[in-house]
Parts: structure tokens; sequence; C-alpha cells
């Protein structure tokens, strides 16, 4: 899939992305809660070919007791990406990358947490990347916010998660890893719609002014689909769950 | 693993938070700065004599050295043809009572990375011009960022000390055996490094509704979140990070970014012209 050598076109003739989808289209999007036996929430996301694992433990004694917080439980963030999840193999250890990335991602939810209700404890959050393609930040957002819901912790909204880029000049939506590659500009975005608040925003590349706006405006309108689709999602699993007559 | 920090970095008196939150609401710092104004800062490159660039920078009481170093080594296989740049960060213990010996933590390295990309991507940084054996030696440039003290904005400090160090940084002399040994001549140098654009970062934090530029360390520990922007001298942006427990509406974010862009153009100016005075001065 990924060759070193030259620069693909990722811009064709007809105006279509490289991919096929039209410059404001979102792969193939599938999400489910409840995956696992264990966790107190999980879920599973895929963006295309970008599958993650969110599992949500808590909220609970901290498992140090030097980290509490009298007045709120402290979210612990983990984004790992599994040694298989990448073309070459990637070392297990933590990377620079997933140290950013576990930051990034705990202050996405940090505003919609409700923490101030379980003083004193922990809300450990794991999310494992099982395959890469792209936009792993930004589906690792989307199914860590399902698998707090899944695990019923109170939340202000839903985040959900996307990321834009410049490609042959293009702005496009749900950049996959080749368009990341080989693109311009890379921006995730992730966002609490109903309370209008951008919750995780970073740009790795270059945006004029007007670029940006654009960007900012395309990544939102996939933001509040992929939140629709949330809602569905979490509604689904409880519409299951009916008292019998 | 990233955890909600539980000691914060510093502790404003209550009393004194509640000052400032209803000063800045009436536009007003507790330093009496503007809500757009950097603090004063100066600049001192060649301050590290054994780097090949360097600076010390104080932006207000935040005290920040970048060294850069050329060493000689191996190109990445997808760019054969192309030197290396690698940033790192230090909070070092000197710089504040919370600060630990040890690798880096997600603060530094954040440091580390929205420096690294803001110079990358643009490139800031002709790596193409660094090659000395094809795909074989390169130049790999070192940015090393050392904080020593913290009052605050070690972002856009770091930023202004590794503008000023790169703008003075000089390529050494290198002499290149028939076999493609390569011996750097100690102390020689070759030239310029140069820049093919000059980057630079603005950190603008919120409270409330009010968006204030160049956070000290009073403000930064009330602060809501921060959102760190890289504006290049093109008037471009090469970068963005919010970092920080908080969120920015949509509306905040773009006047966050028309701030930037305006207080961007304003600070690569200041950065390089003290920076080639003390240049001249210097010669």
């Amino acid at each position: 899939m990924v060759s070193t050598s030259e620069r693909p076109r990722l811009i064709m003739e007809d105006g279509r992305r490289y991919n096929g989808r039209a410059y404001d289209e979102l792969r193939p999007i599938r999400m489910q809660v409840g995956v696992l036996n264990n966790a107190n929430g999980s879920a599973l996301v895929e963006y295309g070919r970008t599958k993650v694992l969110a599992a949500v433990y808590g909220p609970r004694e901290p498992q140090l007791k030097h980290v509490s917080i009298p007045y709120r439980a402290v979210l612990r963030c983990r984004y790992h990406m599994a040694p298989f999840s990448t073309h070459d193999r990637k070392s297990p250890a933590p990377s620079r990358r997933e140290v950013e990335l576990s930051k990034v991602i705990r202050e996405s939810l940090e505003p919609v947490v409700v923490s101030e209700m379980f003083p004193r404890t922990s809300i450990d959050i794991f999310i494992e990347v099982l395959n890469a393609d792209g936009g792993t930040r930004t589906a690792s957002v989307t199914a860590a916010s399902l698998a707090l819901a899944d695990a019923g912790i109170p939340m202000k909204d839903l985040v959900a998660g996307v990321a834009v880029g410049k490609v042959d000049g293009v702005i496009v939506l749900d950049i996959d890893e080749v368009e990341d590659m080989y693109g311009e500009a890379d921006m995730p975005v992730a966002a609490a719609p109903s309370l209008n608040l951008i919750t995780l925003l970073q740009l790795n590349g270059v945006l004029t002014p007007d670029e940006f706006k654009k960007s900012l405006d395309l990544a939102l309108s996939g933001i509040r689909r992929i939140h629709e689709g949330m809602k569905e999602t979490l509604r689904r699993r409880y519409l299951e769950v009916k008292v019998e007559e | 693993m990233s955890v909600t920090p539980s000691s914060p970095d510093y502790i404003l008196p209550k009393l004194k938070a509640e000052t400032l939150a209803s000063l800045v609401k009436k536009g007003v710092r507790l330093s009496g700065r503007a809500l757009d104004e950097f603090r004063d800062f100066s600049v001192k490159v060649g301050y590290i004599p054994n780097a090949d660039g360097s600076a010390f920078v104080k932006l207000g009481n935040t005290q920040v050295v970048a060294g850069v170093k050329l060493e000689v080594g191996t190109p990445y296989p997808d760019t054969p043809n192309e030197g290396t740049l690698v940033v790192s960060a230090e909070f070092v213990p000197t710089a504040s009572p919370v600060f630990e010996p040890g690798p880096p933590d997600e603060n530094a390295i954040e440091l580390a990375r929205v420096i690294d990309r803001s110079l990358r991507e643009i490139r800031a940084i002709d790596l193409s011009k660094l090659v000395l054996v094809p795909g074989k030696k390169v130049w790999v440039v070192w940015i090393d960022i050392y904080v020593l003290d913290h009052d605050g904005n070690l972002v856009d400090a770091s930023a202004i000390a590794v503008l000023a160090a790169l703008l003075t940084t000089k390529i050494p002399k290198v002499v290149v055996s028939p076999e493609g040994g390569i011996t750097v001549k100690k102390g020689e140098y070759e030239g310029e490094l140069g820049l093919s654009r000059r980057v630079i970062t603005v950190t603008i934090g919120k409270l409330g509704d009010v968006l204030l530029v160049d956070p000290d360390l009073e403000e930064e520990s009330v602060l809501d979140t921060k959102i760190v922007v890289a504006v290049s001298d093109d008037g471009r942006i090469s970068g963005i990070q919010k970092s920080g427990m908080g969120a920015l509406t949509y509306e905040e974010v773009l006047k966050a970014m028309d701030l930037a862009l305006r207080k961007g153009g304003e600070l690569i100016e200041l950065v390089s012209s003290a920076t080639l005075k003390q240049l001249k001065e210097g010669s």
C-alpha cells in the first residue's frame, strides 16, 4: 500500500481523492460499545481501516494514592499502538508521540467528564490502536468518549474527533495514512458539538489563515455527523435492554 | 500514561486569583500589560561558545537557552538526500520547585514536539542543503531547549530562543576523504546555516471569555486552557496545539488565530532585529 518511492497523485482529474472519496466524505465509520467483558465501559471504533479499542475502568480507587485529588476524579489516559498496528512493527515501548497523544486525548475529554462527582477516585482510559491507517488519535477520542458513556460516567456531551488535511492543495475531510504522509497538512480536531466547544486542535503542516478556517469548518461538519452516529450507537445498545411485559 | 495533574506548577493565593480574574474581564492584567501585549524580552546570541548556534532568552522572568549542534550522521532511509532535525527539551530542576530530575515528562515532550512541528513541514531549515555524501552522510541538526527558570509561557520563550539560535548557527568545516570518511574541523566554519523561513509561536491563554497573549506563571495557574499557534514570516500558520484541560469555542479559536498572526509577525521582526544587531556588534 505505502511505497517509499514516488509521491502519488492524491487528487484525481475528476476532483475525487485517490481513494475515490469526495473532499467532504468520511470513510465508512463503524462504532460498537460494550465489546469487553471486564471493563466498566468499552468501545471499538473503525474509521475505514483504522481500528481502535478503548476501555474505561472506574471511577475506582487510584492505583497510586498520591495521584488522587480531594475534590474530583483524576483522568488517566494511555494511547498506545499495538506492535502489529503499523506497516513496520512498532516497538511496544511508549514513544514520544504516544506520550504526547495520551496528553492531548486526555485534555480533549477533561472538559466534558463531570469529574467533580467522584472525588479521590481515578477514571482510567486505555486506548489500543489495533490497526493504523491515519486518524488514529481522533478515532481514539471518539472511542474513549463512547467507552466513558458506556461505563455510565456522567458527561456534559460526547466528544467526537476527525482529522482534516490539505492534499494537492485541496482541503479534505478524514485523511487516511497516505493522505497524511504525502499531504501538505494534517489537522486533527475534536469537539463537543452540543456545547460548541473545541477540545482538541492540532496542526502539523502549513495552512494560510483562509485555509485554516475552511479546514476547521470542514472538520466540525464531519464531527457533527460522527456525533450523530455516536448517539445512535449508544441508543441502540440500550434500546436492546427492554423491560418485558 | 497521562494523568490529571494533582499538584499544579504554581499555586496562586485565592484572593489574588479572584482579583486577576475580575481584572482581566475589564481588560487589565496584574502586570499592567494589555491583553495582547508580550512581556519584554532580551536575547543574547552566542551564549554557548561550544554550540554551533545558541541563544539565551529572558521573556519576563522566564529563562531559556537553546543550543544548536551539527553532527555528522546518516539520513533517514525515506529521505536519503536530506539532513535530519531533532528537537528536544529539558525542564531543568533549576527552573521550578516542581521540576524533578529525570527523563522529560509529557510537558517537556509536548513542548519539543510543538517546536519541532512548527519548523519541519514549512521547511524553515532547508535540509536538502545539509548533505555531505548523498544517501550516506548528512548533517544532523540537534536543537536542545533548556528551560532554566519558569515564569510561564515556556513554549514562546523556547521558540524565541530557537529562532535566534538558528539565525546564528554556522555549519562546521569538514574534510571528505576519497573513501568517504568525514573529519570535522573543530572550531572552523564553512558558512551560515541560514533559514528559508522564520517561524515563531504565539501562546494565547483563555480565562473565562477573555483571550490574553503570553501568559505568565500566575496567569497560567488560573487559565482554562491555552492555544499555541506557530506563525511564519510570510503570514502562514505552521502549527497549532491546544494545550491544557479546558476548551475553546469556534469563535474563540478564530479570534486567537487572528491575534496570533498579528503578534507573531511583530515578534519575528523583533527577534530578528535583536539577533542581527548583536551579530553586527560581534563581528
